[in-house]
């Protein structure tokens, strides 16, 4: 039994304290928005936001849900383009890591720097944005939003130090039982590669599920607005907030806006929410590997 | 004439990597390659019609507007300043509650906090936009609800540009806190049970082993997360800054970066001179950053260096 000592204790008592407030600090605009939604539109206009509902209502969630149209088109190009988007930049990047790996191939450290380059230099926003417009068409494009986040640098090098940990034997003896890099790929390492997979993979998903700015950049046709997008254009301009509402026979004057706002945001959050408890491992396992240099 | 041999066989010897990695490469040269090549519309007079490539030079006019229009210094500066105390705060405060993290011994509640301080990380900056207005709304938000509950006149944050350099630096640390203490917390917990156990026979405090055995240990983690962040000082996070200030024209002077200023110039004022040529030196100075900060960290200590 170690003597306690009166030092470590009072350090204990104020880490649980500070920790505790920190923590309560990152969930309370969560819980804010929540109750909020809940609110009559009268009790926000009168008295304002608070973290309790004032008075209970589900108005606001009434709104948006009768005709959920415009919501669900939104929902559906998110979930697309997370989906899509997921499964290829992962395959890629995988496939990219595996080649950048094998010590048979002679070109992999140029080929590595080639990548590795794009993060220390970048055209900038002007030379991209025209180049998507003028020569690759993507006003409007639903593949704007997939293509350009398909594959990240540092995921690529992260993924190639998880390989590392392959020892290299193992594709090399199935090379002399005669298979091809393709297969030994996809057979052999593929399956030995899920837990740097399943970390990868989360953090393509969450990039997908919460970007906006591609379609700032490059929608303008509402039905390919992604949930994010149709959000901010929701808090920020009250004629689309009645578009997104659908048409429930409120007119736009009578629509509890305040309220409307925060049902729509906790709608946005809610699967994230949901979700987060069950994949956050993933994360943080992603997250200290990552932390080893690229 | 045998060396051109030899790169051919070479080829052909590693054309199924070649293969599996031509997907990536095509990507990279589409995305990332040929925009740098179209950092060449900065010294262009664009034409849409035209293209990046067959529009006609114009030298450094666009250049001469940019310097002339005096909004350059204020939207570097701003920039600079703000990632500066920005990766001072963080790194402090992340260090601080990794540390704090490491003290409690109860599982249960260090694993639940973490779970709470991460989840903002989780969240677009839209939906951080939406939090903001919620609590900073002039009319209804909780701040000014709290303000007038206690008989004080309520605060229009829009018309209050000083507050905005707290308010900034208040939701970087918010959304980054999880994410940044629980990378810190593993390295801590990576370092060698025995360090501690030793101290404590020697009667070493609290203070003393967080000082002289956990910060020293985490040293080359911070290393390279600050170098990360100093060599991207002159890239400014667009999401936040776009997400909370909005379109508020008399907040720009204390607000504006370098991204906020060239995105409204180009996708809100189709002013492509002014904005190519603010990106063009946007892309220069953050080479130039990187660059320097690695040779500093390279003749440091190689092992932390990026490249």
């Amino acid at each position: 039994m170690k003597p306690i000592r009166i030092d470590k204790v009072v350090f204990n008592l104020i880490a649980y304290a500070v920790i505790a407030v920190v923590a309560l600090l990152c969930v309370i605009p969560f819980i804010m928005v929540v109750s909020g939604s809940f609110s009559t539109e009268a009790s926000v206009t009168a008295n304002g936001y608070g973290l309790w509902p004032s008075s209970f209502s589900v108005e606001s969630y009434r709104a948006i849900l009768t005709d959920p149209t415009s919501l669900l088109k939104a929902y559906g190009v998110t979930l697309f383009i997370t989906i899509t988007g997921t499964l290829v930049g992962l395959f890629l990047t995988a496939m990219t890591a595996y080649v950048l790996y094998r010590k048979e191939f002679r070109y992999r450290n140029s080929f590595a720097f080639f990548f590795y380059f794009t993060t220390l230099f970048s055209g900038g926003l002007v030379a991209y944005y025209l180049i998507m417009l003028k020569y690759y068409h993507m006003k409007d494009n639903l593949l704007a939003l997939i293509v350009p986040l398909l594959l990240s640098p540092y995921y690529i090098l992260i993924m190639r130090n998880f390989l590392k940990s392959v020892p290299d034997a193992i594709p090399e003896s199935a090379k002399v039982d005669g298979a091809g890099e393709f297969t030994i790929f996809t057979r052999l390492c593929l399956p030995l590669m899920k837990p740097a997979l399943a970390s990868i993979g989360m953090f393509i998903a969450l990039g997908y599920w919460n970007d906006w700015y591609q379609a700032a950049l490059f929608i303008d046709d509402q039905s390919k607005f992604p949930l994010q997008y149709m959000l901010y254009k929701m808090i920020t301009n009250i004629e689309f907030l009645s578009y997104a509402a659908g048409n429930n026979g409120i007119p736009t004057v009578e629509l509890p806006h305040e309220t409307v706002k925060l049902a729509m945001t906790v709608v946005s959050i809610g699967p994230i929410v949901l979700i987060y408890p069950f994949v956050q491992k993933y994360f943080v396992k992603g997250l200290t590997v990552g932390a080893v240099k690229g | 004439m045998v060396r051109k041999r030899n790169f051919l066989f070479y080829l052909v010897q590693n054309r199924a990597f070649l293969l599996m990695i031509l997907p990536a490469v095509l990507f990279f040269i589409l995305f990332s390659y040929l925009p740098m090549a179209g950092i060449i519309v900065a010294f262009k007079n664009f034409r849409f019609d035209q293209g990046i490539f067959g529009s006609e030079w114009n030298g450094i006019n666009n250049f001469r507007f940019l310097f002339l229009s005096g909004q350059i210094w204020n939207i570097f500066k701003n920039t600079f300043f703000y990632n500066t105390a920005f990766i001072v705060t963080a790194t402090v405060f992340q260090i601080g509650v990794a540390v704090l993290l490491s003290e409690i011994t109860s599982k249960f509640y260090s694993r639940f906090s973490q779970s709470l301080m991460f989840l903002p990380y989780f969240i677009s900056w839209v939906i951080v936009g939406a939090f903001f207005y919620n609590m900073f709304n002039y009319d209804y938000g909780l701040m000014n609800a709290v303000l007038k509950a206690f008989g004080a006149d309520p605060v229009d944050v829009y018309s209050s540009p000083g507050m905005w350099k707290y308010i900034l630096v208040f939701f970087h640390n918010w959304k980054w806190i999880g994410y940044g203490s629980v990378l810190y917390l593993g390295a801590i917990l990576s370092i060698d049970e025995e360090m501690y156990e030793a101290a404590d026979i020697d009667g070493a405090n609290v203070f003393q082993k967080i000082f002289r055995i956990t910060l020293p240990n985490i040293m080359p983690t911070m290393i390279v997360m600050v170098l990360l962040q100093v060599g991207n000082i002159f890239r400014g996070d667009f999401g936040m800054f776009y997400q909370l200030v909005g379109n508020n024209g008399n907040l720009y002077d204390a607000t504006d970066i370098i991204d906020t200023y060239v995105f409204r110039s180009l996708s809100q004022m189709g002013d492509i001179p002014m904005s190519s040529a603010a990106a063009c030196v946007q892309s220069v100075m953050c080479f130039a950053t990187i660059s320097v900060v690695n040779g500093l960290v390279r003749k440091f200590s190689k092992d932390n260096a990026l490249y």
